[in-house]
């Protein structure tokens, strides 16, 4: 074990990556030399050199459309973008190219290879174009798996399980955490099984659910509404797409009742289409309407981003809400 | 279709390479660092007063780019973007424009701002998120717009704003106003989609616009030379059929000069133009970049030598239009101004908290309306919580 910040895991597994299998290929702005402008690529230009981590001209749609005819062609690209608001430029490729190239050709051809790493969410002073959470975007779209680890051990494990699987990952890294968090991480290969949620925390009255930098606030919240007498279950879901809905469903049939927190707008967000599942497969065992608490239906805004965030504040007063309905 | 715009060429019967780097771009240069001028030079349109307004211009922004970081190293400020070493681009370009013609910058372009008489307290409530930034506190530091001084509001997502200042500038042609539009962008933002999209536009529908990049040698930590392959970023030009020019960006002369020519073809033929200004970023990216991770500080030492302003000032000072008395105390001047304006804005209150819904839309959807009272019926309960809006919710 080694203590590593979120940051250092990531290397960490792009760095295992990179020895076991000479066609991986990291890259992406500011990616090479440099090790990215959070370093997460750091030392690995010297390490595997010019060929195998390299900068790219500043041009998401060219990231992405040479990431896509790389896998096509075999190898096993991991292409970042800088941060999460600058992959609408790469939509496209993403969307209507990773996304289908094995189901418009009958498998003839995939990019199963694709891993897409990219900083995501806000609570870092970054107004509307640094702290964006649009996983919802990339939710609706079938053919991509999509994935966002809460701290450096999950980091690592969920990283290396991307980049072997065998679809195209879109893999959201909570900057505001990158150092921010440290902790305990083997520092032998491992992988977490993606598609599959974890239990953090056993508890028997409402079950909460998030990802990423939203779980710290869960923890928070929960601990505030054991103060009260509540018993929260904590569950983070780890894989947006294809998400866990077994352990969900089986949280709160025994709990009774669901809170979601995500940072992305309440309209459109990936809590609706949570909730919506979860109706139907527990609307017997329910005892107080679906909660979400997420950002508001507004851009990211600079000056209000701590009224704008879904605290913990106001996750500890909409679980009470649930418990007194 | 029109076979005479139809590519014609010369004939030939066995395969010719035609090489991009073959293409023979000159560089306009007038004004040398010690102040004079190369022989022969076609000096641009300019007399004393205008000059002046120039340098001032060029001095302000200095003091006001060394201040900001020097504000934000002292955790006052939490963001800041300089253009240090290449001022000259954009005020030089800025200043052989007609007040009304729009600017569209990338974000290192408050030079353009300054010269069209922005104020200082403007540009401190913008970068202190206060209540009386015009973009109501919703952007980080240098993301300035201006209805006012025709000043488009910074846009983050690079190169978005080139295939717009096509669309703009097309609009202003078919009013007929004889206004045109001005688009900055560096040679990074020139790899974006956005970029090729945004010049073909232009040059198909002959848009009166002035593409301005600024070629200051990295895009973060990249150097141009991983940037793009081939001759610079007028090298694009050509390849759309675009008239273009290169010059050097720290001469002041010349930025002028070729830009005083683009507006002037922009307006008379109603087509684009593209300048590629050749500088060098002299400080870091941003506040949040450190250059020593990727470059040499002899390398910065060696284009420390080419600073635009000091070249400038030899000038001035070579036709007796100023003095070093006269420079000396309009720094200190502008120092203490910045400093003082600093003061005021960083204890202005932040923006009320019903404006975080408005301007989502023209008026806020009920869903928007409802969210905002919640969250005020939430801050009542917990104010400490939000110290920042809690006193002030009714
Ligand atoms: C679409 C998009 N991708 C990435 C970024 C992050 N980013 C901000 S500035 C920058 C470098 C821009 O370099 P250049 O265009 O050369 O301008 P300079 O900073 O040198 O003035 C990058 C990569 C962004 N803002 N937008």
């Amino acid at each position: 074990m080694a203590k590593m910040n979120l940051l250092q895991a990531i290397n960490n597994a792009l760095d295992i990556a990179m020895e076991e299998d000479d066609s991986t290929l990291c890259f992406g702005e500011d990616v090479g030399h440099f090790g990215g402008v959070f370093r997460a690529t750091s030392n690995l230009q010297e390490k595997y050199g010019k060929h195998r981590c390299f900068n790219t001209p500043l041009v998401e749609q060219g990231i992405l459309g040479f990431a896509n005819g790389l896998a096509a062609q075999g190898s096993r690209p991991v292409a970042e973008i800088q941060f999460a608001d600058y992959i609408f430029p790469a939509f496209d490729q993403i969307v209507n190219e990773s996304a289908k190239f094995r189901y418009r050709s009958g498998n003839e051809f995939n990019v199963g290879k694709l891993t897409i790493r990219t900083p995501y969410g806000g609570g870092i002073a970054g107004g509307l174009y640094h702290s964006q959470s649009p996983e919802a975007y990339f939710a609706h779209t079938p053919g991509l798996k999509i994935v966002v680890p809460r701290n450096p051990y999950q980091a690592k494990g969920l990283l290396l399980a991307s980049i072997r699987d065998d679809n195209p990952v879109v893999f959201f890294e909570p900057k505001k955490l990158y150092r921010a968090s440290v902790g305990e991480v083997p520092e032998d290969d491992y992988q977490i099984p993606l598609g599959k949620a974890e239990i953090v925390k056993q508890g028997t009255d409402i079950t909460l659910l998030g990802w990423g930098a939203q779980m710290e606030t869960l923890e928070k919240a929960a601990v505030m509404a054991e103060k009260q007498g509540v018993s929260c279950e904590i569950i983070d879901l780890r894989t947006i797409l294809p998400w866990d809905v077994d352990t969900v469903a089986a949280s709160v049939t025994k709990t009774g009742r669901l809170l979601i927190n995500h940072e992305a707008p309440l309209t459109g967000g990936f809590a609706g289409e949570i909730a919506a599942t979860i109706q139907d497969k527990c609307f017997l065992n329910l005892e107080s309407p679906i909660a979400r608490v997420c950002g508001l239906d507004t851009p990211f805004p600079l000056a209000h981003e701590k009224e704008y965030m879904p605290d913990e504040l106001k996750t500890f007063e909409a679980i009470m809400a649930s418990i007194n309905y | 279709m029109n076979t005479e715009k139809y590519p014609q060429g010369r004939v030939v019967h066995s395969p010719e390479y035609i090489d991009g780097l073959a293409v023979d771009i000159p560089i306009l240069k007038i004004l040398k660092q010690d102040g004079s001028l190369y022989d022969g030079a076609d000096m641009p349109s300019i007399d004393q007063a205008h000059a002046e307004k120039i340098y001032k211009t060029l001095a302000f922004h200095r003091v006001l780019d060394e201040r900001m970081i020097a504000s934000q190293r002292q955790g006052r400020l939490s963001f800041y973007m300089a253009a240090l070493g290449e001022e000259a681009a954009t005020v030089g370009s800025a200043a052989a424009l007609d007040d009304e013609d729009m600017i569209m910058a990338q974000y290192r372009e408050q030079g353009a701002l300054i010269y069209r008489g922005f104020s200082l307290e403007n540009f401190m409530n913008q970068m202190f998120s206060n209540e009386r930034d015009l973009g109501k506190g919703r952007q980080m530091p240098i993301h300035y717009g201006s209805q006012d001084k025709h000043y488009m509001t910074v846009s983050s997502p690079l190169a978005t704003q080139v295939p717009q200042a096509a669309g703009y500038a097309y609009g202003q042609k078919l009013q007929g106003n004889n206004k045109i539009t001005i688009c900055y962008l560096g040679e990074g933002a020139a790899s974006e989609g956005d970029f090729h999209a945004g010049l073909n536009m232009a040059a198909v529908h002959q848009a009166p616009v002035i593409f301005f990049c600024r070629n200051n040698g990295y895009a973060i930590s990249t150097p141009s030379t991983e940037q793009y392959a081939g001759n610079g970023i007028a090298s694009r030009g050509v390849g759309y059929d675009i008239k273009t020019i290169r010059v050097d960006g720290n001469d002041i002369l010349a930025v002028l000069k070729a830009t005083q020519e683009a507006r002037k073809y922009a307006v008379e033929e109603s087509k684009p133009v593209l300048i590629e200004a050749m500088s060098y970023r002299l400080g870091a990216h941003s506040t949040s970049d450190d250059p020593s991770g990727y470059r040499t500080k002899e390398e910065e030492a060696k284009y420390a030598q080419h600073d635009p302003i000091l070249r400038m000032k030899n000038w001035m000072l070579a036709q007796q239009w100023w003095t070093e008395e006269q420079d000396k105390s309009l720094f200190d001047e502008y120092r203490e101004q910045v400093l003082a304006a600093v003061k005021v804005a960083e204890v202005i209150e932040k923006p009320a908290i019903e404006e975080l819904i408005t301007d989502v839309y023209d008026q806020p959807t009920p869903a928007l309306e409802q969210q905002l009272e919640q969250l005020k019926q939430h801050i009542k309960k917990y104010p400490d919580a939000y110290p920042v809006t809690a006193g002030r919710i009714k």
